[in-house]
């Protein structure tokens, strides 16, 4: 059965134009997905609507096979549960004035989930390659890759069935991209990963299929294999024409 | 791997300035001599203790007044007064103006915008002249009602400052993680908003204190502050206006501890700053 389904979905921000334009999207579990497209082609809406953070203005979203219901607190609970992220930016996305315990066990906390928190927090540091003791320091004391890295811990901390990321390499330099991406392919053994990325080299690196938005459409869809070996779209020959690519970690 | 963590950069000691101490002492100094008027003055304030107009003394440190009271004693009346005003003044701007702006900040655009505007025109009238206004409009002159009109009038700045510290905080990457790991509004504001926003707040907070000050110093100045026989600085220096060429102490006095507190709350401010902020502690 597919984690999330999005059927027919578009969304307009208020009385503007829309931003998506009837997306049939489905998410299997086990089968990581890359939803690519350049600035303004609507990736973020796609992930908001994904995270329950926006509602779609026609169309339909399910979590696993029930509709995506805000005002359910249970399931509501299950689904933040189920479903977490990892935002761009590791300098906006980690609160300045909590220490990294705190910020890693806030969605045990606000999830009510039933845990030893300490032996959870130390966990999900020891997932992401960082030390027992960062758990007592603030993210100001961390560079931009290890503040990305406890950002991954506090995603993974509720063991979510789904992580979503939201161009989670572009901000960082080159070397760092590379441990990101070998810690995701890690984790992508444990969850399936959706990447929203403007770089279709990066997520074909950890996915099986792909999605090619333009302007709030699908343009193309499939394994990432064919798409990369055979764009069909003019503007999936062009991503691919202009993406540099990482070395190769499949 | 483990990455190397910086160490230099390690949250440690606070950082306690000098000019933090400076300001600690001074409002301290004003604390304890405040609370110490409930238990004990040098002279019953509204005796008359000495000649008029002498100069300061072994028997009267700051001289007398106009009536041949002590002075010393007056101006450390004064400071219970301009504390309890500051204090009561500060939490009415600090309840009213933090829950507006928090709710300017949460609301729809369009009460947002009526909010706004409102706190603009609030903002338009100045502080002094707002209280003025509220004590007119009330029974009369009181300290209650001193407290109460500065308190107010100072909440319109509190809120748009508000309003403004916690829109750029609800913009942050942060929040939307909250939410995605299920926090509520409710917790969003008292675990990510106003610890972001109250090492600012009570910055401005500590500013309000020293308007607060001033502000009942010149009600007072003016006859719509505490009445006698309470005895604020303003009316201390109120009194002391007649004779300022001839007993020019009699306006210093009060003067001084004025500036002297103000200053003190400033540097205070500043240092709790640093205190609060845990990205401004080096080792």
């Amino acid at each position: 059965m597919s984690l999330i389904d999005l059927t027919a979905v578009s969304f307009s921000y208020g009385r503007g134009r829309r931003v998506l334009d009837g997306i049939d999207l489905r998410i299997e579990a086990g089968r990581n997905l890359g939803i690519v497209g350049e600035s303004g082609s609507g990736k973020t809406t796609i992930l908001r609507l994904l995270l329950g953070l926006a509602l779609p203005t026609t169309g339909r979203i399910a979590f696993n096979g029930a509709p995506l219901d805000p005002g359910n607190r249970s399931f509501m609970r299950d689904f933040r549960r189920a479903v977490q992220a990892v935002f761009q930016d590791p300098y906006s996305s980690l609160d300045p004035r909590q220490k990294i315990a705190d910020i890693i066990a806030e969605p045990l906390r606000s999830l009510n989930v039933e845990t030893d928190i300490s032996a959870a927090v130390a966990g999900a540091l020891a997932s992401v390659d960082l030390p027992p003791d960062a758990a007592q320091r603030y993210p100001h004391e961390f560079s931009g890759g290890q503040r990305q890295r406890i950002a991954i811990a506090r995603a993974i901390v509720s063991r979510p069935e789904l992580l979503l990321a939201d161009e989670v390499v572009s901000a960082l330099d080159l070397t760092t991209r590379i441990r990101i991406v070998e810690l995701l392919k890690t984790l992508s053994e444990k969850m399936t990963l959706v990447l929203v990325s403007h770089d279709i080299g990066f997520v074909a690196l950890l996915c099986h299929d792909l999605i090619i938005l333009e302007k709030g459409r699908v343009v193309e869809q499939g394994p990432a294999g064919s798409i990369l070996s055979s764009p069909q779209h003019p503007y999936t020959q062009r991503l691919l024409a202009s993406t540099p690519r990482l070395p190769d970690f499949a | 791997m483990t990455d190397a963590i910086p160490t230099l950069a390690r949250a440690s000691s606070l950082r306690l300035t000098p000019a933090f101490l400076v300001g600690a002492a001074l409002v301290g100094l004003h604390v304890v001599v405040g609370l110490m008027t409930l238990l004990w003055t040098p002279y019953d304030p509204t005796a008359m203790t000495g000649g008029r107009l002498a100069l300061p003394s072994l028997a009267h440190w700051a001289g007398t007044d106009r009536l041949g009271r002590d002075l010393f004693t007056e101006i450390m009346i004064g400071a219970r007064i301009a504390l309890a005003v500051g204090t009561g003044a500060v939490a009415i701007a600090a309840v009213i103006g933090v829950t507006i702006g928090l709710l300017a900040a949460f609301a729809s655009r369009t009460v947002d915008d009526v909010l706004a505007a409102t706190l603009d025109i609030l903002i338009a009238f100045p502080t002094l002249l707002l209280a003025m206004l509220i004590v007119a409009a009330s029974d009369g002159a009181s300290l209650g009602t001193a407290i109460l009109a500065i308190g107010v009038a100072a909440s319109a700045i509190v809120a748009r400052l508000t309003r403004i510290l916690a829109r750029r905080v609800l913009a942050m990457d942060y929040i939307t993680a909250a939410r995605v790991s299920g926090t509520g509004w409710l917790g969003i504001i008292r675990i990510h908003v106003l610890p972001n926003i109250w090492p600012t707040l009570i910055v401005n907070f500590a500013l309000q204190f020293g308007l607060a000050v001033i502000a009942e110093a010149s009600l007072s100045y003016l006859g719509l502050g505490a009445p006698p026989p309470n005895a604020s600085w303003g009316r201390l220096l109120q009194e002391a206006q007649a004779t300022v060429y001839t007993a020019p102490f009699g306006a210093i006095a009060p003067g001084l501890a004025l500036v002297s507190l103000v200053i003190g709350l400033n540097l205070f401010a500043d240092g709790l700053r640093d205190v609060a902020d845990p990205t401004r502690r080096r080792r």
